[in-house]
């Protein structure tokens, strides 16, 4: 079932939630809608769902129009962020409510909810009530039941907000290997862009209500089409300069930006990410810039290092294999240099031709 | 072996307790047993067992009963709208809810009875109706229902409050209607609040005295409940077949607390 979302517009009031968004989900895709709070991703999810009223703007699933469509009729599976589980109702009873609500047979019933609680690795909790289970537990009982009415399309809010980090983890790569299994179209709402590209075929950046990129992982974490997006999607250096002839300068290194030729000088801001920067012991031809170290954080599958550019008073993130800083035996003191293998290149908002 | 307690004064404020329960509860009952068993068993039943006694005892059950449903159902309306509906005055709605709580009970005795005589502001339109809102058992539920009423709201609105949106919205996306979503979901989840409410409501009627004597009219065997026949035998200087009856009504009292407590035990079977 594909999605389609032609400029739907929402406003709070005052506060425009959504400003003429267009969307397009294929078939069987498993998308993330990546952004801050407040840049509109939650509202969207529930426009698809039919949980909240576009004020302008078409929803259809497949080809037909669903936009005045109430939610009970739309059949998505919806799930709620806080799990949104009825407390008074079994585990089983909670899984079987929607198929209870169609009439089910009771005998299929069984079945299907026997069915469900294996998929989502319960068998045997369904007497448990709620309260009795923990916050992954209770997410997957959430799941069971969005899926036990085969819904025509599954939409998450925040799936793994409220869990801890392993959990979370956990969760995550179930959900993909779920989604593998079933092909159900997924639309899921994070603001962690870690889990949106572990997870989605697909990932749509917002800000602002508006749809800053889309794309896959690899294309949007690759080409960012706008600072926005690049802050947004990890850690970053960022560094102003002036953009010059197709070069800008960032210190004492160059950068091409065939875009612009101009001779007119602009402002610019350049972009490295700390695992797109090497640190050497020469000073090779010029190119590098000298740089000491302030702090090496060597926990973790990378070792993170903070340096300062004395000469520019810069301070840079520095992200090095393990390996590597075992062969520099770097210490906090030495004196470096520093070689960006990526930067990239932003003119500044105020620029535009 | 004595146990390490985090907080102090375990002993000083479980000796406090007790000794208040003693004074004021445990002792009082004493007495009143005492008293009553004073009488050999069968003039025990003589005295407690009349026809008019058990006619008291089925009316006092039978109105509060009644209050306690009517209380159930307009307090969870009032409460509903309390908590989901914004509109100007709400404030003021809401902490007049609380009025039965405050007003002397024998004040809410003397407007119903006044209100609903045949020539009252309310009786004069429906006394010719066939409607005895004064002197009559229909009267002593009304007032009943008045004074119970905050019960079933402010135990209801709470609840309600902290109900999220989202398990209705769940139900709705599950193919629910407005109409499943709130028999099977809200409802449900509102179950041992209702049932509390019920409870305090339906315990209340039956503890009353002071607005039912001013608006049942006290006919024997027709509206006159347990406690005003208490106070009657008291009149009469009958003094142990007084605190007979009491102590029948005591009984009553604490079976109905046991099994009220046993329902709402049973109303949160799933909480964890």
């Amino acid at each position: 079932m594909s999605i389609h979302i032609a400029n739907v517009t929402k406003r709070f009031g005052e506060f425009t939630a959504l400003d003429k968004v267009s969307l397009d989900v294929p078939s069987g895709d498993l998308l993330a809608l990546l952004g801050p709070s407040g840049s509109g991703k939650t509202t969207l999810l529930r426009i698809i769902a039919g949980l909240e009223h576009a004020d302008d703007g078409v929803v259809r699933y497949e080809g037909e129009d669903v936009t005045n469509k109430a939610p009970k009729d739309r059949e998505v599976g919806f799930v709620f962020q806080h799990y949104a589980l009825f407390r008074h109702m079994s585990v089983f009873e909670n899984v079987a409510f929607g198929l209870r609500i169609r009439n089910t047979p009771k005998a299929e019933v069984n079945a299907r909810v026997k069915e469900l609680l294996h998929l989502v690795r319960l068998e045997g909790l369904g007497s448990r009530y709620p309260a009795q289970l923990s916050g992954g537990q209770r997410q997957r009982v959430a799941l069971a039941r969005a899926l036990a009415v085969r819904p025509r399309m599954l939409l998450l809010d925040e799936p793994f907000g409220a869990l801890d980090a392993k959990v979370r983890q956990e969760l995550r790569q179930w959900l993909r290997q779920l989604h593998d299994e079933m092909h159900v179209t997924t639309v899921f709402v994070t603001h962690d862009q870690e889990e949106a590209f572990e997870v989605a075929d697909h990932v749509v950046v917002m800000r602002a209500g508006k749809i800053e990129q889309a794309g896959s992982p690899q294309d949007v974490f690759d080409h960012p089409a706008s600072p926005f997006v690049m802050d947004f999607l990890g850690q970053v250096n960022v560094f102003h300069g002036r953009l010059q002839d197709g070069q800008m300068h960032v210190g004492n290194i160059a950068v091409n930006y065939p875009e612009y030729t101009h001779a007119e000088s602009r402002d610019a801001t350049a972009y490295i990410r700390p695992h797109e920067v090497e640190l050497e012991r020469l000073p090779g031809d010029g190119t590098r810039l000298p740089v000491k170290v302030l702090h090496v954080n060597p926990a973790g599958a990378v070792t993170r290092v903070r340096v300062l550019s004395e000469a520019f008073g810069w301070s840079l993130n520095v992200e090095l294999r393990p390996e590597r800083y075992a062969e520099l035996a770097l210490r906090p003191g030495d004196q470096v240099f520093a070689v960006p293998k990526r930067v990239r290149v932003f003119m500044s908002d105020d620029y535009a031709i | 072996m004595k146990r390490k307690r985090i907080l102090p004064g375990y002993n000083l404020t479980l000796g406090y307790t007790m000794a208040v329960l003693s004074l004021m509860l445990f002792l009082p009952l004493a007495a009143l047993i005492l008293r009553a068993t004073s009488l050999g068993p069968k003039e025990f039943v003589a005295a407690v067992w009349t026809e008019r006694a058990r006619a008291a005892y089925l009316l006092t059950v039978g109105t509060s009963f009644a209050a306690a449903i009517v209380d159930t159902v307009l307090g969870l309306l009032l409460a509903w709208v309390l908590v989901r509906y914004e509109f100007p005055g709400k404030r003021i709605c809401d902490s007049l809810i609380d009025l039965p709580f405050a007003l002397p009970t024998a004040v809410a005795g003397l407007v119903y009875s006044n209100l609903y005589v045949e020539k009252g502001w309310f009786g004069r339109y429906l006394v010719p109706l066939g409607f005895q809102g004064a002197y009559s058992q229909t009267a002593i539920v009304l007032v009943l229902a008045f004074i119970g009423l905050p019960f079933v709201v402010r135990t209801v609105q709470p609840v309600l409050e902290s109900l999220d949106a989202d398990i209705e919205e769940a139900a709705e996306s599950l193919g629910a209607s407005r109409w499943q979503t709130f028999w099977k979901v809200i409802i449900p989840a509102l179950q041992p609040a209702l049932i509390t409410g019920f409870a305090l409501t339906f315990a209340r009627g039956l503890g009353e005295y002071g607005s039912v004597v001013f608006v049942s009219g006290n006919m024997p065997f027709k509206t006159e409940i347990a406690a005003v026949l208490v106070v009657s035998r008291l009149e009469e200087f009958a003094y142990t077949e007084a605190t007979a009856i009491a102590l029948v009504l005591l009984a009553g009292s604490f079976a109905m607390l046991a099994a009220i407590n046993g329902l709402e035990w049973w109303s949160r079977r799933y909480a964890a």
